[in-house]
């Protein structure tokens, strides 16, 4: 059954109830001898409406799944369904088929005999689709007439209506969290099954990354699922090189903004900063993939390097580190003018100078909520993806050497999703069990950034 | 700018300080140890166009406890922070006149606010220590200025700062603890013993016993009387008890002019000025 159907019933049944609500409820306020009701008359109308169309949605949303059983069990029981393969894809393909010409989504079926099945399909359809209505309609009424028994000059409406709200606003609260946890139990599923294939020891400490996806599935080879290359560029493309280029960026852009600039400079320089972090993270990606990673190699060839890597962790770490900029320096900003005045002036007042007071007294009071971003902004940059994909290599090398090419966690993921491989391949499965190691090291970064974060602010409430 | 070789202020007919007492003059008894640490004269602070001080002059006085009265409002915190340039942090604020400490102009270009902040230190009406030990908030002046040679001058000055300052026998044995986690009475103490571990010649208190409790500010005031005779001392007060207990020399500031200024005993037994008298019975302020 189409959705516009019942979305319409609700929608006028309730606009009705929530009018007859209404005028019922100015009519008690007539008649009450001080012309006062219990709650407004318009939360009558919503209590009204709410009990019509709720009920009713609710009722749709489960025949939606029991209807189309009870449409195959029709089918299957009528004559026509005798000559139905047993079990089996043409079974499926056959009924599926004959729902779709009964439906009207198919013009022309492949096999005869959906044809002929067409026609108890669309006999069934039109009659559960009837019931669904005929049902709806009587929880409509039944819905209806619970709340207008209720509805008395002192039913306090305004309450129950809240309570709804009230409700409506923890689902919606819940939708996040609930994805969250859908997200986690996928990557604990998949790297489960992962891990029944490859040995978690391979896994985590061997060396070697080649996954082949081609190979036999059944008894995938350990030695090619060593993930310490993967990690490695990781870490030294996001908190090594990128730390290297937006921690002392970030931090005297942060220092300059808050000691010193005027506040003309500030208020063009900070929404510039915050435009920075706006950008596409394709964007930066091409602009490492194009611009910086051939400069570095043609400035790695000037210094006389033979045959450098035209994709290098330099390229993608430096640019990555660009994109950091705004995350440590709006942390680092705010984190300074948290510092209270009083210790500036304190500081001051002894005949430090401004230098001295930022470096000494600043600096390590705000440290805290520093590092604190310093940390968000790790997260971020090993979580981070385009960049990489685009200007760091898929060559999975264990090197300390910024000239060469590395690969990521993250740009394996996105190889390995796109590949050709099965789903049920280990090739396929590694993806998700790096997933899940990165989601681990993620939250555990997120989660004692907030904490130090939170115990800075605490120091100067 | 004139300079005045006599501790009168100019007093110009119309002008707020005509109707101003004859102020600063040592009494008979003290003539001969009273010398003029710092001499304001004409000073006028600006905030933008709003004028917070008109034309005040006064003369702090080596080894005396000078005092500032007066409602909230009324200029005397703006005044003492134009005595080591603090005012200079404020980038609307804007002084005028002469402020001289032992003779030399504060606002001239040759004065260095460095140094001039190390000879004149200050202590503010909220304990403000650094989030570092004990030790380090105390240190952190001698450090910066270079005063300590090595780390046994550093442990000397420090131990002799804490000890003037009265908070030595509480904090011996946890130097190292954070200067934070001091009640408010020490953080308190341990600010004046930071301002003068750099040996300044003035120390300017901004009402810095405004927020501790009667006991916390009979210590305090107690040690303003221990350090009196060592230091200029200027302190910004909302409690005329206080002054009357601490100071020697009191000034009375009312929208930005100076009132009164004067011998304690006689601003608050015998004042000359009408506004005087009445901001003393509590009749307004």
């Amino acid at each position: 059954m189409s959705p516009v159907l019942p979305l319409l019933l609700a929608l006028g049944l309730g606009l009705a109830g929530w009018l007859v609500a209404r005028a019922r409820a100015w009519s008690f306020k007539r008649a009450a001898p001080d012309g006062r009701l219990a709650a407004l008359p318009s939360y009558h109308a919503w209590y009204a409406a709410l009990w019509i169309a709720v009920p009713l949605l609710a009722f749709f949303v489960v025949w939606d799944f029991v209807c189309s059983q009870l449409i195959v069990a029709h089918v299957l029981a009528s004559p026509e369904a005798q000559s139905l393969p047993a079990s089996g894809l043409l079974r499926d393909t056959i009924l599926n088929e004959a729902y779709g010409l009964a439906t009207g989504d198919v013009q022309r079926a492949m096999n005869d005999q959906s044809n002929a099945l067409a026609v108890p399909f669309r006999e069934a359809i039109s009659r559960y689709n009837l019931f669904g209505i005929l049902i709806g309609l009587a929880i409509a009424a039944a819905g209806a007439t619970w709340a207008f028994l209720r509805l008395k000059p002192d039913f306090a409406a305004r309450t129950k209506v809240e309570r709804l709200v009230l409700l409506a606003l923890l689902l919606a609260s819940m939708v996040a969290i609930l994805t969250t946890l859908g997200i986690f139990l996928t990557l604990v599923f998949e790297t489960v099954r992962f891990f029944g294939m490859v040995s978690p020891i391979d896994f985590l400490f061997g060396t070697q990354w080649n996954p082949d996806p081609m190979s036999n599935a059944t008894n995938p080879d350990g030695d090619r699922y060593g993930a310490i290359p993967l990690f490695w560029g990781t870490l030294f493309i996001g908190a090594i090189i990128a730390m290297i280029v937006a921690i002392p960026l970030g931090l005297m852009s942060a220092i300059y903004l808050t000691q010193y600039a005027n506040p003309k400079v500030r208020s063009w320089v900070k929404p510039a900063l915050e435009i920075l972090a706006g950008v596409p993270t394709v964007v930066y990606g091409y602009f490492a993939a194009l611009t910086i990673a051939p400069f570095i190699r043609d400035l790695a060839t000037s210094l006389g390097a033979s045959n450098p890597s035209s994709e290098s962790a330099l390229a993608a770490g430096l640019v990555m580190g660009v994109m950091i900029i705004p995350f440590v320096s709006s942390m680092a900003d705010d984190s300074i003018a948290a510092v209270p005045q009083a210790m500036r002036d304190g500081s001051l007042a002894m005949g430090a100078t401004t230098n001295e007071t930022i470096s000494r007294v600043l600096v390590p009071a705000a440290l805290p909520g520093i590092v604190g971003g310093v940390m968000l902004a790790i997260s971020r940059a090993i979580g981070e993806t385009m960049i990489v994909v685009m200007a760091a290599s898929t060559a999975a090398n264990l090197s300390a050497n910024p000239l060469d090419s590395m690969t990521t966690v993250t740009v394996q993921i996105v190889s390995l999703l796109t590949g050709e491989g099965s789903f049920d391949h280990p090739a396929t499965l590694a993806a998700f069990a790096l997933g899940f190691v990165l989601f681990l090291v993620t939250l555990a970064l997120n989660f004692i950034a907030l904490r130090v974060v939170k115990r800075f602010r605490e120091a100067y409430e | 700018m004139v300079m005045h070789s006599e501790l009168n202020p100019p007093t110009e007919p119309g002008s707020p300080l005509a109707d101003q007492t004859q102020v600063g003059a040592p009494s008979a008894e003290n003539v001969e140890s009273a010398k003029v640490k710092m001499r304001a004269r004409d000073v006028s602070v600006y905030y933008g166009n709003k004028k917070a001080i008109d034309e005040v002059s006064v003369d702090v006085f080596s080894e005396y406890v000078t005092a500032f009265i007066g409602p909230s409002g009324c200029g005397k915190s703006t005044f003492l922070r134009a005595l080591n340039r603090m005012n200079d942090t404020i980038p609307s604020a804007r002084v005028e006149g002469t402020i001289e400490l032992d003779g030399e102009d504060i606002y001239s270009s040759g004065m260095d606010v460095v140094q001039l902040r190390a000879r004149v230190g200050m202590v503010f009406q909220k304990p403000n220590p650094f989030p570092k030990s004990i030790y380090d908030n105390v240190a952190y002046g001698p450090k910066i200025h270079g005063l300590a040679e090595g780390k046994t001058e550093l442990d000397a000055i420090v131990e002799k700062s804490l000890t003037r300052a009265g908070l030595w026998e509480e904090v011996k044995d946890r130097l190292q603890d954070s200067g934070t986690a001091l009640s408010g009475g020490q953080q308190q103490r341990l600010c004046i013993a930071r301002a003068i571990a750099v040996d300044p010649e003035v120390i300017l208190m901004d009402e810095p016993c405004s927020a501790l409790d009667p006991i916390a500010t009979a210590r305090i005031e107690e040690l303003i009387d221990d350090l009196r005779g060592r230091y200029a001392i200027v302190i910004v007060t909302h409690s005329m008890q206080q002054a009357a207990r601490v100071s020697q020399r009191t000034a009375f500031f009312h929208l930005g002019h100076l009132v009164e200024y004067g011998h304690t005993s006689d601003i608050f037994t015998n004042p000359k000025q009408q506004r005087t008298q009445d901001y003393i019975t509590g009749r307004y302020g």
